[in-house]
């Protein structure tokens, strides 16, 4: 078959490598997109879920925001968002962010929640305020659920941001989007390509900064937080 | 089936491959026969191989070498899971089925034989009623709406549902809280009486081991048999330095333990009712050694002592003249119950009583230590004198 | 801004469309399902294949769906077996997962119980271990419904039906009644199933509401 060979000479041909279009131009733009995205949700989620998982109180909210997070599809929301913004990254941007707000939010409520109530009464016995306790004790301790719930976030993003050149943006989508336009598999592919393997590289990044911040002794098995990977990108 | 079935252990032994991690006990050359309907118990301290021989009856784990036969059959040459519906067990943690009714958990090898439904559901509501439970109330619902005690019972009667010839028990009473543990263990020595099956029990608590046995074995780490016999010679003759030290230096106070209230020579000190003639209760009072007179009521129940010398010498006996009653205690209690009862009272006698409440015979601490030395035997081995410094515990860790 | 007559016009396109996101939906989930739990079977026979089976299950679920698409369109063209192959590898990481944590959630005493009773392992597994796991089990494939329900939109890139379908013409001829109506049918959709497997569930594990009554 001619296409694993056209796919090569794709990635072979300096021309995609420069300009507007090039690969290094199209994953800056993805990069950013997400990038952005990420951290406006964070800023959101990140306080929120962690007020609600150091007092307790409020858990309803993240069912809630958990279950609907689930339900209602990224794509959807894109499309949904266009009318309103327009074209471009600027109509992905609101649905990214709010892709990203419910791994975040749920997470970082669920990791508190989880956190030893031991270790916190030791901490409240011996003195520390509530924002100490948080910070230096509740945080390290649930470190590695925040840490996949940022990566269930990303790792959504991103595959979504791919999504956003459907709808007349850039990042990595435009060579799918272009290939199913334009009917050009070598750069449907090798689209694809890129796409799924700057996922893993997420993925698997934040899975490595998770692994590093567990305490020692901690049997590293699926918890309820990620035995059910919160909507996906593009799944929504 | 037959009601009870023999078991006999030949040369039976289990080895591990020393490589894997977290194995139990292995069980070394074990021999021991017994007899239909006799209830045996494997005691021992922990990794002496007394579960792992109990399982190997139903072939849960399979021996090395040598034979488990069952009424003159090796289980080896029968049908695993036809052998395994013949045999009933019960655990600790009970392993009740927690997606089935109760009384679908205790219809389970009725079931996994084929009985019809009505049949099993008959079969249910009368085991679930031998061991105390009302079926009405207990039949429908799950096991994790019961307690420990409950559930326990739900173990029983589910080993006992298709009626099998023997039993296997894996310290089931371990998982309850003493009161409970003893409640059931009475009930099921009175159910034993009644059924009459072969039962094998493993437990690591001597006290059990001895209240519950009519044959004991007694197992050391690395699956040795020490002794094997009935409770009673164990404490008395222990074979070895380590079945002494098993035992533990209370043997003779365990021993008053298989011995009851109704087993001693029980006669009335004197005794004279409320309302008699002062004068004559004293006649009788001084004639008898014990130097007290029991003061009961005109049905015979004891009200309490006077002292022979504070009879007065006329009038009538009224209830202000005694003093309160000491420990009652009936025939089927203890001599060890009754010892304990007479020291708690700080006194020197109780009054046997009967089921009416009246009294039936004077029981002494001198009639306890009588018993004590009587019955004494010939112990080969007493375990040597603690040297003073050892660290209390280190020598239990053998592991009562 | 909603323009309620185009939905009342169109109805009809608009229930058919959503039969078949059902149908999508469900095909991917009964296909994900068979495979997920025959993989789950294996794990729990052979734990050495545990890591080796749910790590490419793992990279399935990382790759982006529309590059996933992209991939298999020049081998299985526009149809609706590159959808079917899409959609069913996203569902094989949760319900391989679930399946798994089902199965080894039975307690080990309930296991050895069973056995020292005279349970084959055949009769075992089916009325003793499957029972056991089902809360689990439905847990998975209701995050596995919901999930193919939202995945389903993007097979319209690909041409596939569904209310995916709706959205995209409404976004390509400026129609925003259908893109909003689209999504909210979705939602709704994924909301409902959600409850429906929810109640399976409940009905299918009568000893999980009897606790401490």
């Amino acid at each position: 078959m001619e296409l694993p060979g056209e796919v090569v000479a794709w990635f072979a041909d300096p021309a995609n490598w420069t300009g507007t279009n090039g690969v290094p131009n199209r994953l800056v733009e993805h990069l950013r997109l997400s990038g952005i995205s990420m951290l406006v949700a964070a800023l959101i989620a990140l306080p929120i879920g962690l007020a609600i998982g150091h007092t307790g109180r409020g858990g309803f909210l993240a069912v809630i925001v958990a279950n609907l997070g689930r339900a209602v599809p990224s794509y959807a929301l894109l499309l949904v968002f266009l009318p309103i913004f327009g074209l471009g990254d600027a109509a992905a941007f609101p649905a990214l962010v709010l892709l990203a707000i419910p791994p975040i939010l749920v997470n970082a409520y669920t990791g508190l929640r989880e956190v030893d109530r031991d270790l916190v009464e030791a901490g409240r016995g011996m003195g520390m305020t509530e924002l100490q306790l948080l910070l230096q004790v509740e945080l390290r301790a649930a470190a590695p659920v925040i840490i996949a719930g940022l990566r269930i976030a990303a790792v959504a993003v991103v595959a979504t941001a791919t999504l956003a050149a459907l709808v007349a943006g850039g990042g990595l989508g435009r060579y799918i989007a272009d290939g199913f336009g334009l009917r050009r598999e070598d750069r449907l592919v090798a689209g694809a390509l890129l796409v799924a393997l700057l996922a893993l590289i997420v993925e698997r990044g934040f899975t490595f900064l998770e692994r590093r911040t567990l305490l020692p002794g901690d049997p590293r098995r699926p918890s309820a937080a990620d035995l059910a990977p919160a909507p996906r990108a593009d799944i929504g | 089936m037959p009601v009870a079935a023999t078991v006999e252990f030949r040369n039976v032994t289990k080895r591990y491959d020393v490589r894997a991690k977290g194995t139990p006990g292995a069980v070394n050359d074990l021999s021991l026969s017994v007899p239909a309907g006799k209830i045996c118990v494997l005691v021992g301290p922990s990794g002496c191989g007394k579960t792992t021989s109990l399982k190997m009856v139903n072939r849960l784990i399979e021996p090395t070498s040598g034979q488990i036969l069952i009424d003159g059959v090796d289980a080896a040459t029968r049908e695993v899971t036809e052998l395994r519906r013949g045999i009933g067990y019960v655990i600790q943690q009970v392993g009740l089925f927690p997606h089935q009714s109760i009384a679908a958990n205790v219809a389970t090898v009725p079931r996994l034989l084929g009985w019809p439904q009505a049949r099993q559901r008959e079969r249910a509501e009368e085991l679930l009623g031998i061991v105390g439970l009302d079926p009405a109330r207990y039949r429908d619902r799950y096991p994790a709406q019961l307690s420990g005690g409950e559930r326990q019972r739900v173990g029983v009667a589910r080993a006992l549902a298709a009626d099998p010839p023997i039993m296997l028990m894996d310290e089931p009473f371990g998982a309850v809280d003493p009161i409970v543990r003893e409640r059931l263990q009475n009930e099921f020595l009175r159910l034993q009486e009644e059924l009459a099956k072969t039962i094998l029990f493993v437990t690591h608590d001597i006290d059990e081991a001895i209240k519950m046995g009519e044959l004991v074995a007694v197992l050391e780490v690395g699956g040795k048999l020490a002794q094997f016999g009935p409770p009673d010679e164990i404490l008395a003759s222990p074979a070895s330095v380590f079945v002494a030290r098993f035992v533990g230096a209370d043997r003779g106070l365990k021993r008053l333990s298989l011995s009851r209230v109704r087993d001693l020579d029980l006669r009335l000190p004197a005794i004279a009712r409320v309302g008699e003639d002062c004068a004559e209760a004293r006649r009788r009072a001084a004639a008898d050694p014990f130097p007290y007179l029991l003061l009961v009521d005109d049905q015979s129940r004891p009200i309490g002592w006077i002292p022979d010398q504070d009879v007065p010498p006329s009038g009538s006996l009224t209830e202000a003249m005694a003093v309160p009653m000491s420990p009652l205690l009936n025939r089927r209690t203890t001599l060890k119950d009754a010892l304990s009862l007479l020291l708690d009272a700080d006194v020197q006698a109780g009054i046997v009583v009967d089921r009416a409440g009246a009294a039936m015979g004077l029981v002494t601490m001198e009639m306890l230590a009588e018993r004590m030395r009587e019955t004494a035997g010939d112990p080969r081995f007493s375990p040597p004198p603690e040297p003073i410094d050892e660290e209390p515990g280190a020598a239990e860790a053998i592991g009562a | 801004m909603i323009r309620w007559e185009w939905i009342t016009s169109n109805a009809s396109q608009l229930v058919e469309a959503t039969l078949d996101h059902l149908a999508l939906t469900a095909v991917a989930v009964s296909v994900g399902f068979a495979i997920s739990f025959l993989l789950s079977i294996v794990i729990v026979r052979q734990r050495r294949l545990a890591s080796a089976i749910t790590g490419t299950a793992g990279v399935l679920y990382t790759i982006p769906s529309l590059a996933l698409f992209a991939f298999l369109v020049p081998f299985t063209g526009l149809s609706f077996l590159s959808a079917q192959i899409g959609l069913v590898s996203y569902t094989l990481l949760i319900l391989i997962r679930n399946i798994v944590a089902g199965l080894d959630g039975v307690p080990a005493d309930v296991r050895e119980a069973a056995d020292g009773m005279g349970y084959g392992p055949a009769r075992r597994f089916l009325s003793v271990e499957l029972p056991l796991a089902m809360p689990l089990i439905i847990a998975g494939l209701r995050i596995a419904t919901v999930t193919t329900i939202g995945l389903v939109v993007v097979a319209a890139v690909i041409g596939q039906g569904g209310l995916g379908q709706v959205m995209v013409r409404g976004f390509n001829f400026r129609n925003d009644t259908a893109v909003y109506t689209g999504a909210v049918l979705i939602v709704v959709l994924a909301i409902m199933a959600d409850l429906l497997l929810a109640g399976i569930g409940r009905l299918v594990t009568p000893w999980a509401r009897a606790r401490g009554s």
